[in-house]
């Protein structure tokens, strides 16, 4: 693998969190370029969820480096991490449930926003022309994910799959650089899981994004993602393509050989 | 980024030219309570930026109320005032400062507290509310715990040979205020900046990672809220012509966070219906003690606030705004109607 440092969007160095006694990610090392889209996988309790939660600043790490865009950002707050192009999803939904559709997405390109309190109070140009343009972009993406006709409803009242493609569309909104997606299919059946990936790559293609993808479904990470991360008891047990995981002997153990470690 | 402002607001000025007809026809007394509404409105506006909008529970309103009550009073009574006009014009002046002393209360109470969440803020503003009551107590060159009397009242106005009464005056520089501090709180709640305050209330950790600095964002609010706390206060104060510690106590902020609840947390207008309710209703259930002779006020008011939360766990309003409820009013009307309709030609087809 060529790894050229200009083309690094994320690289963690021995990213290690514990709770309690529990070693819940340790010592990781992973990058990610520019336009990937890389798969995290591996079995439950593995530690995905914390990887994200710790990219994105929700747990501190009790060891190891971020960098994102070639600056360390371990000690930005979430909020300062996602105003440098990181958005994400949740495994669990976290929409605003009370809001509606819409809004939801409005709030996604909050942080887009550049006029304060007086322009909102006193309806000066800027406040009109950014309002219009971020509800443009808004509905664009509600019109993409065919979530168009439901902007109206209230976020708490959608169907569970059309909630999954809510979030997506609401960190979308942000233009982030590095989109996290944590578990976006689970719930789906089949071709509804289909029809996301396809979007996930349009959307790829249209916003010029790197994804990290989280799935629990090891044949469709397979099916989609160039590279690879294998992740089991918070350590990393294999990355590559899907070629080399799936002849790797530590994850078919993983995967399939849990029976055997009684 | 929801209903249009124009409606509500003119519905707001019909009901003040309203009012000032009705205060045509009416003694002290009502005038009086008038006012008060007025003054209530202001203070449940201001709490449901916080305890609605932003989902923070506040419990020390009163606190700010305070701080703002006692700037307008100290300059008015010991700095300057004179009457007419200019009197009405410093008035002013003094609201304003102690609306911005009671914001940068705001600033200094929220910036530690607000990272604490639901009961321990509660708790920690109360707090704060006890601390200033208690230090006002401890003022000697502000009354201590006798408090100030013989504020002024708002000026009346003499133009030419017609003179404008202070209570018109009063009424007009009092729903002033609070015009100013609904359309602020109107325009800034459902912007797409306001939405800021609603994604700290749905989900803080969601709202976080969407790039909104919760902090920052409930410190705003906190700070903006107390300002027309504070504005509210003064004006309390020159109605009232007395303020001691004791009118800011605990129960004022319960009294704040009742109007709220009641009015729907994060609906301006709810807000104001219900700031006009509970100030009538006590008032309007005087006749009932005499005629009873014991005192079942506070007992049949109680009751009333119990029994609209049963039937309106929301508030009345919930979280929507006047323009909002009145059209969805009238959708299902004209749905029950179209649907009556319906079946009157049905039956009138399967008759023949
Ligand atoms: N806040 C926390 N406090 C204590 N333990 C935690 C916390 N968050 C995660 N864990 C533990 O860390 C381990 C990894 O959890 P994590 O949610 O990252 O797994 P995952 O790989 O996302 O699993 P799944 O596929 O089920 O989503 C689990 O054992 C979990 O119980
Ligand atoms: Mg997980």
């Amino acid at each position: 693998m060529s790894l050229s440092s200009e083309n690094l969007l994320l690289e963690v160095k021995d990213l290690s969190i514990q709770f309690g006694g529990l070693k819940a990610v340790d010592s990781l090392n992973f990058s990610v370029q520019k336009g990937q889209l890389k798969g995290l996988i591996g079995p439950n309790g593995a530690g995905k969820t914390t990887v994200f939660n710790m990219l994105t600043g929700v747990y501190q790490p009790s060891r190891g480096e971020i960098c994102f865009r070639g600056q360390i950002i371990n000690r930005l707050k979430p909020h300062e991490r996602c105003r440098r192009g990181m958005a994400r999803t949740f495994q669990n939904i976290r929409l605003f449930r009370e809001l509606t559709v819409l809004d939801n997405v409005l709030l996604g390109s909050h942080q887009k926003l550049t006029y304060g309190i007086f322009d909102s109070l006193f309806f000066t140009k800027k406040f009109h022309t950014e309002q219009k343009q971020n509800l443009d972009k808004a509905l664009h993406l509600l019109n993409l994910f065919d979530l168009a006709n439901k902007s109206e409803l209230r976020a708490a009242g959608l169907p569970y799959g059309q909630q999954r493609k809510l979030e997506i569309v609401r960190a979308l909104a942000g233009e982030p650089r590095l989109l996290l997606l944590d578990e976006p299919a689970a719930g789906m059946n089949h071709s509804e899981t289909d029809q996301l990936m396809t979007l996930i790559g349009r959307v790829r293609k249209e916003f010029d994004l790197t994804i990290l993808l989280i799935e629990h479904d090891m044949k469709l990470v397979m099916g989609i993602c160039e590279d690879i991360l294998v992740l089991d008891h918070g350590v990393k047990l294999e990355e590559g393509d899907s070629q080399k995981v799936r002849t790797s002997a530590k994850v078919i153990e993983a995967y399939l050989g849990i029976e055997n470690e009684h | 980024m929801r209903s249009k402002i124009r409606a509500p607001l003119l519905a707001l000025l019909i009901v003040n030219v309203l009012v000032m007809l009705l205060g045509f026809f009416t003694d002290a007394y009502v005038q009086l309570n008038i006012l008060f509404i007025v003054v209530n409105v202001l203070m449940a506006l201001s709490l449901n930026l916080v305890n609605g909008f932003t989902g923070q529970f506040s419990l020390g309103h009163a606190g700010f109320m305070a701080v703002g009550a006692y700037t307008a009073v100290f300059f008015v009574t010991k700095i300057y005032f004179a009457p007419g006009l200019l009197g009405l014009f410093l008035i002013g002046i003094y609201s304003i400062a102690g609306g911005l002393l009671a914001a940068l209360a705001g600033y200094l109470v929220g910036l530690p507290s607000l990272r604490l969440r639901g009961d321990y803020l509660a708790i920690v503003t109360l707090g704060f509310g006890e601390i200033i009551r208690v230090v006002l107590l401890n003022m000697e060159f502000l009354g201590g715990p006798r408090g100030i009397a013989g504020i002024p009242p708002i000026p009346s106005i003499q133009i030419g040979s017609f003179e404008i009464s202070s209570f018109y005056v009063a009424f007009f520089y009092a729903s002033s205020w609070a015009v100013v501090c609904f359309f602020s709180l109107w325009r800034l709640c459902y912007s797409q900046y306001g939405l800021s305050f609603l994604g700290v209330r749905e989900d803080e950790i969601a709202a976080e990672a969407m790039g909104v600095p919760t902090t920052k964002v409930k410190v705003r609010a906190f700070v903006l809220s107390s300002f027309f706390a504070g504005v509210a206060g003064s004006l309390m104060a020159h109605f009232t012509s007395y303020i001691s510690p004791a009118s800011f106590s605990f129960l004022l902020s319960v009294n704040a966070v009742i109007m709220v609840v009641l009015g729907g947390m994060g609906s301006l207008t709810g807000s104001i219906l219900a700031a006009a309710i509970i100030t009538v209703l006590p008032e309007a259930l005087r006749p009932l003690q005499e005629i009873t002779g014991v005192d079942l006020r506070m007992v049949i008011y109680a009751l009333a606030l119990v029994l609209i939360m049963i039937i309106r766990p929301t508030g009345l309003f919930g979280d929507r705004e006047w323009p909002e409820i009145w059209r969805s009013w009238k959708t299902t009307r004209n749905l029950k109607k179209q649907t009556a309709a319906q079946k009157q030609s049905q039956s009138a087809r399967s008759s023949s």
